[in-house]
């Protein structure tokens, strides 16, 4: 096997060193009836090229061809990656490193996670950003449960009904074995959440409003941060598109105290849902709650600048059961693939990609508009939004699939009964006129 | 020194990306837009970002500089104990970018994700048979989330028989990521001690073990490297009160093909793909934490879980015990991929060469070693082995002085002052995949630098000596946070 190095003379001489006969003798401090008597049922082991032509077969066993067109989105978002992210992010400095935890020897990713942190509080408008999260989903958790642990006297968190449905059962995992309760925020016929029905709300910890809302509709998030300074309550604004705030005003000029997000747009490929960016920032007073990795500057004996990871007392490895979250690896390499991008986009990049994927948006929705699709709601969006769709839509819909290795839209029924043929449509940068024409045409 | 594979050479200083910032550049090819531009309402928009500006050169060279800066497990040994570092191998990344997997949307369809399905449900069977377990799920983005996965899994377990505990048993060779899942769940934790021979006697666990405590964290082999040759013994004193035992699998790398710890009492199991099963660290994640359970255990799995229905595959979420969803999609989809690929590469024989030659490789050092570096295990053990500072007091010279040193010498210094119970802890894991060649040379470099630590404890005190950077003022930057520019 080409992974393992050991020629039989290495071993017979390594084996004489340890004093050890054999090399199955090397497993006697474990009892034999602790051995396994069973064998692993694994087929034998490919050639490098068995594999290649097994997993193309799977690869293509997936709808997701070369003409690939993806009006797709809910938290997953198909973007141009320049050819520049997947080379440099390639670099085995940078894949086969540990966590830094060496500083001499890390100070690539050290100040490349610096950037990051520095990129994302500059995206969001918030003091400080972690060096990264699994996904949205699970910063939106841990922000939660920051607002949880802090106020001593509520249990309860409220969540929008218009955040992501995952990320709402996952803050449900992560919350209520403690005893912790969510109460949902429904939404008004605008498709934005009700926050008037807030008032009604007492004994929470923190109000979760996440903009642009799973509809695409963007909230007006100046309502929510009122009543969440009335109530003396942290106020966490999430999002799944990061690229929205190339355009919209950032989460921080709301007041949020804690912002949760995906960072899955920022040249990260959409793999099946994941690994995606959680990102998660904050203002400075939150600094000492948040989990995970945090890098900081400072200087070396000579006086030069460095980068090393910092508040670790806040951490597992040291804090252990008083820890502010079990967190250990995080998403190091896509936070890296994220600040590579957010440095290649720059400001005028971001500033117009966010202005395409909004105008390609609309044009989608009045094209859908034309041939019978109705809007749900009548609120600005940012790149995604609903239609109710004519009768006869899933079929056409399947049939351009297979046919066209096109998907239109997202059935919104499994996640709101209420919304029958409602479908959540997005467009990006990634789709032409043309694409968006042939669309309109297919589905009449 | 001249042998030896650390060396210095022209590196690079490279400003931070807005210090080359000019206004104007951009280094993307921005699409030519088609359709009419909309103007959003303006009291909507804000101002763009201030991010740096730069050319595409720029943004490569940028990269480039900074990957200098780092060390890799392709840039030489790195022989950190309990991360597993082993080679990554290339073929895997070929795989996890094929366009069919890398471009798939999470929301597709389970129709048009047949790929995809099949790869997770193949993966689950696999770790399935490699570790004894009846059912798995791949959906943990890291070991610390399958910890906390395990633990809820055990939670809800307790809560479903009528009667929630309070308490679990965690020794004093855990991972630190152990007892903090634990409290995630509510459980407060108690904390034993390992016994004299550095493994966990079954007394301690019994004088403990109580039907208000929820059950054991056990990491087998341990931190010290060590097998915990009375793991059923104290499964049973867990059991027989009702509790359940959780493993951490973060040193699978040891045993694969020779033991399955679903058959030696263990109850749910986390195994870190991105440690056993060769996927790269990146620098402190993506991982992948897939959570292997008993038969017992599988209703409160998360959801969704894959299926396979004659020869088709989807998703069901329909699984009324479930302890919910952990992450927004399925898991680390892209990590799956190369966990996979590395799998069918090595096939059943193949992983367990893998575990006999890591076993093999980290005695070789302690035998290797114990002369020089004080042992204070002094036992057989499986793919790591810990040392101390104890023989370097006398020079005042640490572990972290030697640690430092070895970066001049070339390599990646082992973990340091970990795990807890061995004070100055220098704990090496080589993995099976450095060659004896190349243990050879850290061997010496070790033994050079405990020479240098009697001839010239100064040297090691000022060192890294050819690193980028020194040492870091690390004090004033937890005192003086600065975490942006």
């Amino acid at each position: 096997m080409r992974y393992l190095p050991h020629t039989k003379e290495d071993i017979e001489a390594m084996l004489k060193v340890t004093g050890v006969s054999s090399l199955d003798d090397l497993f006697d401090c474990i009892p034999d009836d602790l051995k396994t008597k069973n064998t692993v049922d694994i087929p034998e082991s490919l050639s490098e090229w068995e594999l290649n032509a097994h997993m193309e077969d799977l690869a293509s066993a997936n709808i997701a061809c070369k003409k690939y067109k993806c009006f797709l989105g809910a938290g997953s978002y198909d973007h141009h990656i320049p050819a520049i992210i997947p080379y440099l992010i390639s670099r085995s400095e940078f894949m086969t490193a540990y966590t830094p935890y060496q500083p001499e020897v890390s100070q690539g990713t050290l100040q490349g996670i610096y950037e990051f942190q520095t990129m994302v509080t500059e995206l969001l408008g918030m003091d400080v950003a972690t060096a990264s999260h699994y996904d949205c989903g699970t910063a939106l958790a841990e922000a939660a449960l920051i607002a949880l642990r802090k106020n001593k006297k509520a249990n309860k968190i409220a969540v929008s009904s218009l955040t992501h449905p995952s990320h709402r059962q996952i803050i449900h995992t992560y919350t209520s074995p403690a005893g912790y309760e969510i109460v949902e925020i429904p939404y008004t016929k605008e498709g934005l959440t009700d926050a008037g029905a807030l008032e009604g709300m007492d004994d929470i910890a923190g109000i979760a409003v996440q903009s642009p809302n799973f509809f695409g509709n963007i909230e007006d998030l100046n309502a929510f941060k009122a009543v969440a300074e009335a109530k003396k309550v942290l106020f966490i604004t999430s999002f799944t598109e990061s690229l929205a705030f190339g355009l919209l005003k950032n989460p921080g000029s709301f007041g949020a105290d804690l912002v949760a997000g995906e960072g899955q747009s920022l040249g990260i490929a959409k793999s099946f849902g994941g690994p995606g960016l959680g990102l998660l920032a904050g203002t400075k007073k939150q600094m000492r709650n948040l989990p995970g990795r945090l890098i900081g500057k400072t200087k070396d004996a000579n006086g030069d600048n460095g980068f090393v990871l910092t508040l670790a007392t806040r951490e597992q490895h040291i804090r252990r059961e008083k820890a502010s979250s079990n967190i250990c690896s995080n998403n190091g390499l896509n936070a890296m693939t994220a600040a590579m991008y957010l440095a290649t986009v720059g400001k005028i990049g971001i500033r117009e990609i966010a202005q395409q994927n909004h105008d390609n948006a609309v044009y989608l929705k009045t094209s859908l508009e034309k041939v019978g699709f109705k809007s749900a709601f009548n609120t600005p969006f940012f790149n995604e939004f609903v239609m109710k769709v004519p009768e006869g839509f899933e079929q056409k819909r399947n049939a351009l699939i297979n046919d066209n290795c096109t998907f239109a839209g997202i059935n919104l029924e499994p996640f709101y009964p209420e919304l029958k043929n409602h479908y959540l449509f997005c467009a990006t940068e990634t789709l032409s006129k043309d694409d968006i024409d042939q669309l309109a045409k297919e589905v009449q | 020194m001249s042998q030896q594979p650390g060396k210095s050479g022209l590196i690079f200083n490279e400003p931070m990306l807005w210090e080359k910032s000019r206004e104007g550049r951009c280094a993307i090819s921005l699409p030519k837009s088609d359709v009419d531009r909309v103007d959003l309402d303006p009291e909507l928009t804000g101002d763009a970002p201030e991010l740096p500006q730069l050319s595409e050169l720029d943004v490569v060279r940028h990269y480039t500089r900074l990957s200098q800066w780092n060390f890799g497990v392709d840039s030489g040994m790195y022989p950190l104990g309990s991360c597993t570092m082993k080679y990554n191998p290339k073929t895997n990344e070929v795989q996890a970018s094929r366009q069919g997997f890398a471009s798939a949307h999470p929301f597709s369809g389970d129709e048009f994700s047949q790929g995809a399905l099949a790869l997770m449900y193949n993966l689950e069977q696999y770790l399935a048979t490699i570790t004894g377990f009846h059912a798995v799920t791949l959906q943990p983005a890291a070991g610390a989330h399958g910890e906390l996965a395990g633990m809820l899994m055990i939670h809800a377990y307790h809560a479903k028989s009528g009667k929630q505990r309070s308490k679990i048993i965690i020794p004093d060779t855990a991972h630190g990521t152990n007892p903090a899942s634990a409290t995630l769940c509510g459980y407060e934790s108690i904390n034993v001690k390992s016994g004299e021979k550095g493994i966990l006697d079954p007394e301690t666990v019994a004088a403990v073990m109580d039907e208000d405590t929820a059950g054991i964290m056990v990491t087998n082999p341990n931190t010290l490297g060590l097998f915990e040759s009375n793991i059923r013994q104290i499964a049973d004193i867990v059991h027989a009160k009702g509790g359940l035992v959780y493993g951490d699998g973060a040193n699978m790398n040891a045993i694969m093909g020779v033991v399955k710890p679903g058959e030696i009492g263990i109850d749910v199991l986390h195994l870190n793909l991105h440690k056993t099963f060769s996927t790269p660290h990146g620098g402190g994640g993506p991982g992948s934490g897939p959570v292997a359970v008993v038969k017992a255990l599988e209703p409160f799995l998360p959801v969704p879980r894959v299926v396979k229905d004659l020869n088709s595959y989807k998703f069901v979420t329909d699984c009324p015990d479930t302890i919910g969803r952990l992450h927004t999609f399925y898991g680390h989809f892209g990590v799956m991929i190369k966990a996979y690929a590395y799998i069918l590469s090595m096939g059943a024989k193949g992983l367990k060469d893998v575990s006999t030659l890591a076993v093999l490789n980290a005695n070789y050092i302690k035998e290797s070693l114990k002369g020089t570096l004080n042992l204070p295990y002094d036992l057989p053990c499986m793919h790591e082995c810990v040392f101390n500072d104890e023989f370097q007091k006398k020079d005042h010279i640490t572990t972290m002085d030697m640690a430092k040193r070895l970066l001049d010498y070339g390599f990646h210094p082992p973990t340091v002052y970990f795990p807890l119970v061995v004070e100055g802890a220098f704990m090496v894991e080589p993995t099976e995949t450095e060659s004896k060649e190349d243990i050879d040379q850290f061997i010496n470099a070790v033994k050079a630098i405990v020479k240098e630590a009697g001839d010239d404890p100064e040297k090691l005190k000022k060192a890294p000596l050819l690193t980028k950077v020194t040492r870091l003022d690390e004090v004033t930057a937890a005192r003086k946070p600065c975490l942006r520019g």
